[in-house]
């Protein structure tokens, strides 16, 4: 490029979009954007379609199971709607949410510039979209998992392995960030807790994601041809399936856990105590990766039998190793991550906004679900092949959207310069976790009762249906949440106050602050929104809590 | 209020392409490894069944050793490109990156070969599948780095800056490949 030339996004940065007040060029400057916070942008807004279809599909399933089946599809269609809600969560939603938050916010945090390699991104984007509408597409003409059409099989197949790549190249870039962009003086050590937790999440996706997509080119060349040796369209899910459940989802979900991890301190008005204990407790998570590396996720741990017989203790403590590091490792580093939280709040007058809200019980939920990943591989209590599986998957997901809910209204006035109204997202909070527990907890229930997970009848005399009706209201609950969230936020986005404002007022679109929230990273040193190259000089960082040095200093000068 | 911090000088590059292109290697570790671990799980259930495997083909074991001797040469060609890009050598870079670009091709050559002698249709029985699925992978990471270093003789003979960095990270793909072919030559050429 000349220096005579201006790319689209000197156009959109210098104000150039509302006076073009083209849709083409516009559409054209956000399409082709190497702006890290446009980049984020596009995947939020996708994933959040994504969510919304997830949630669709889970409220279809939900009909089908009330109603014992055959009520709007064909009995077959069971299988692959349940392993399309599945993927749905996964793969339209919790990764490329994770992915997108964190391509818009970690340069911000790391006092840099721009995003390490934002073309290889921006492909990892319209690689994802390509592939979820070649998934879609197939999935429209019966090609799911153990689909009648075999050539729309094929094409589900590779449309999830571009899926694949494309979060694949997302997630290089994020962790190459990470590792190259900081600013003078922020060592590792001084990383923000959102940014490390989008590191070890997209090395968790570097790990895992390529092994899938190795298995994805066997499924795709043994379908399209001989179909002998990975069990035809039935077998599908029986190589992939561990890319989307637990414990690997955990990886995808810890940007979720970081923004609430980001929020702590601020709440509490605290500097953030052991820092790297928090640090390792975020890296803990990312262990669930070691599931994708072996391709399982159940242990088949015995619990029965004689404790004392010293030949069983040594086969138990063999089952046991792996339980251990694949389901209670995670859950030891979210234990970890909230209670040096709590450390930090003793004594404190905690400042309760929405993003913390949202942050807050997101990560409850994903702790939930974990719990029951914890359950889920012990043999004794027979709960694999139940719907118990995808309770505890519903909880991690919807947890997940919550927290990067609360990221989304967090880091608003850098990305919009807009805040969200605190009060009805504070509402919009509460109802997620409404939805999230009714979408999520019967089944639990039901997993204990032996709801099978891919058929809609089975022989039970419990309140079966009241289980399953209760989940229909819970993924319906989702996507109102989805819906209001969106609207809330565009509202606010398009409307423009001058008048300035704090972030916990309820005027919709205030014009915030450069620091609205009182909060203590790089960040907020920066304007509302924040200038294409973010920051319009380098900063130099001397300490983990930047701003919170900067006002103290100003304080007490 | 903008709460400015002190600012600096912009701060010197973090070898950025050879962090990103590490990253990459170790994905792709991740993606030739599980697919050899399919493949010897596979492998291992049909031995159990009784089966050979495979069941009727022979592959050509000289042109696949060749393969391997090839890009471990490549290695030092793209090591050759590193010590010449040191000491500001352009005319060696261009040679040895001329060199590298020639032995990928080479490889690629090979590799048809090994299908065109082998003559396995690829519907015919679950062998072929998951031969074809496997060293095309491979064949695709070769492809990917014949590409690399297409971008690097051009970014590094038009004097950009960082061309150091550039053929180390450049090198080290090719060390990757290197490793990684040779797990997909034990495991499907040697023992099968």
């Amino acid at each position: 490029m000349t220096t005579i030339e201006s790319s689209p996004d000197a156009v959109g940065a210098a104000g150039g979009e509302s006076a073009i007040g083209s849709f083409p060029v516009v559409a054209a400057a956000w399409l082709t954007s190497t702006d890290h916070k446009r980049i984020g942008r596009l995947f939020l807004g996708g994933s959040f379609v994504g969510l919304a279809a997830t949630a669709v599909i889970g409220l279809l399933l939900g009909i089908e199971r009330v109603d014992g089946g055959e009520v709007l599809f064909d009995i077959n269609a069971i299988p692959q709607l349940f392993q399309l809600h599945r993927f749905g969560l996964i793969s339209f939603t919790l990764i490329p949410l994770g992915i997108g938050l964190s391509i818009a916010v970690v340069p911000f945090q790391l006092g840099a510039r721009s995003l390490a390699f934002p073309r290889l991104a921006l492909a990892g984007f319209y690689g994802w979209v390509g592939g979820l509408v070649l998934v879609v597409v197939a999935l429209a003409n019966n090609g799911g998992i153990g689909g009648g059409d075999p050539d729309m099989v094929d094409l589900f197949l590779a449309g999830h392995g571009l899926m694949a790549l494309g979060l694949i190249a997302a997630a290089a870039s994020i962790a190459t960030s990470v590792l190259t962009t900081r600013a003078p003086g922020m060592s590792m050590r001084r990383v923000p807790l959102f940014s490390w937790s989008a590191l070890v999440s997209a090395i968790g996706v570097l790990l895992s994601l390529p092994v899938l997509v190795g298995a994805l080119v066997f499924l795709f060349v043994d379908h399209r041809n001989a179909r002998a040796v990975f069990g035809g369209n039935e077998g599908i899910g029986n190589w992939i399936g561990w890319a989307f459940t637990q414990p690997v989802s955990y990886v995808f979900a810890l940007p979720a856990i970081g923004v609430a991890a980001e929020l702590l301190p601020v709440t509490f008005a605290r500097r953030q105590v052991m820092r790297g204990v928090v640090y390792t407790g975020l890296a803990l998570v990312g262990v669930g990766a070691l599931s994708a590396v072996t391709q399982q996720n159940v242990h088949n741990l015995p619990w029965s039998g004689s404790g004392l017989d010293t030949d069983q203790l040594g086969t138990k403590f063999d089952d046991f190793v792996p339980f251990a590091l694949f389901n209670l490792l995670p859950v030891l580093g979210v234990l970890i991550v909230m209670a040096v939280g709590a450390l930090g709040a003793k004594g404190a007058r905690p400042s309760i906004t929405s993003p913390f809200l949202f942050g807050f019980l997101g990560v409850g939920m994903i702790l939930v679900g974990m719990l029951g990943g914890v359950l889920y591989p012990i043999d004794d209590l027979g709960l694999q092949g139940t719907v118990f599986e995808e309770g505890a998957l519903v909880y991690v997901v919807y947890g997940a959207v919550l927290g990067i809910m609360g990221g989304v209204v967090f880091w608003a006035p850098k990305l919009w310069g807009r805040t969200v109204p605190d009060k009805p997202a504070m509402g919009l909070a509460g109802l997620g976790l409404i939805a999230t527990v009714l979408a999520s907890l019967p089944y639990y229930a039901a997993g204990f009762a032996d709801q099978p997970a891919a058929s809609p009848t089975y022989d039970y005399d419990g309140p079966a249906e009241l289980w399953n009706a209760l989940v229909l209201v819970g993924h319906g609950l989702m996507l109102l949440t989805v819906l209001a969230f969106a609207g809330l936020a565009t509202k606010a986005l398009r409307t423009i106050d001058d008048a300035g404002g704090d972030a916990g007022d309820d005027d919709a679109g205030d014009a915030p602050g450069d620091d609205p929230w009182d909060a203590h990273t790089i960040e907020w040193t920066t304007t509302s929104p924040a200038p294409f190259d973010n920051f319009a000089e380098v900063p130099v960082v001397t300490s983990a809590e930047p701003a919170l040095d900067r006002k103290s200093l100003e304080l007490s000068s | 209020m903008t709460l400015a911090l002190p600012s600096g000088p912009a701060p010197a590059p973090r070898r950025q392409i050879f962090v990103g292109t590490a990253l990459g290697c170790v994905a792709g570790t991740m993606l030739i490894g599980g697919q050899l671990a399919i493949w010897a799980l596979i492998r291992d259930r049909a031995v159990d069944a009784g089966e050979r495997f495979p069941a009727s083909f022979e592959i050509p074991e000289v042109a696949s050793n060749v393969m391997l001797m090839t890009l471990y040469a490549l290695c030092l060609f793209a090591q050759w490109t590193v010590y010449s890009a040191k000491r500001g050598d352009h005319m060696h870079v261009g040679l040895s990156l001329g060199i590298v670009a020639l032995m990928a091709i080479a490889f690629i050559n090979a590799q048809a070969y090994v299908y065109n002698t082998m003559e396995m249709p690829v519907a015919d029985g679950g062998y072929p599948g998951m031969f074809y699925a496997i060293t095309g992978t491979m064949l695709a990471l070769v492809i990917i780095g014949l590409v690399f270093t297409a971008v690097t003789a051009f970014r590094a003979l038009g004097g950009r800056r960082g061309e150091l960095e550039l053929v180390s990270a450049h090198a080290m793909y090719w060390y990757f490949v290197a490793a990684a072919f040779s797990g997909v030559w034990f495991l499907v050429y040697v023992t099968k």
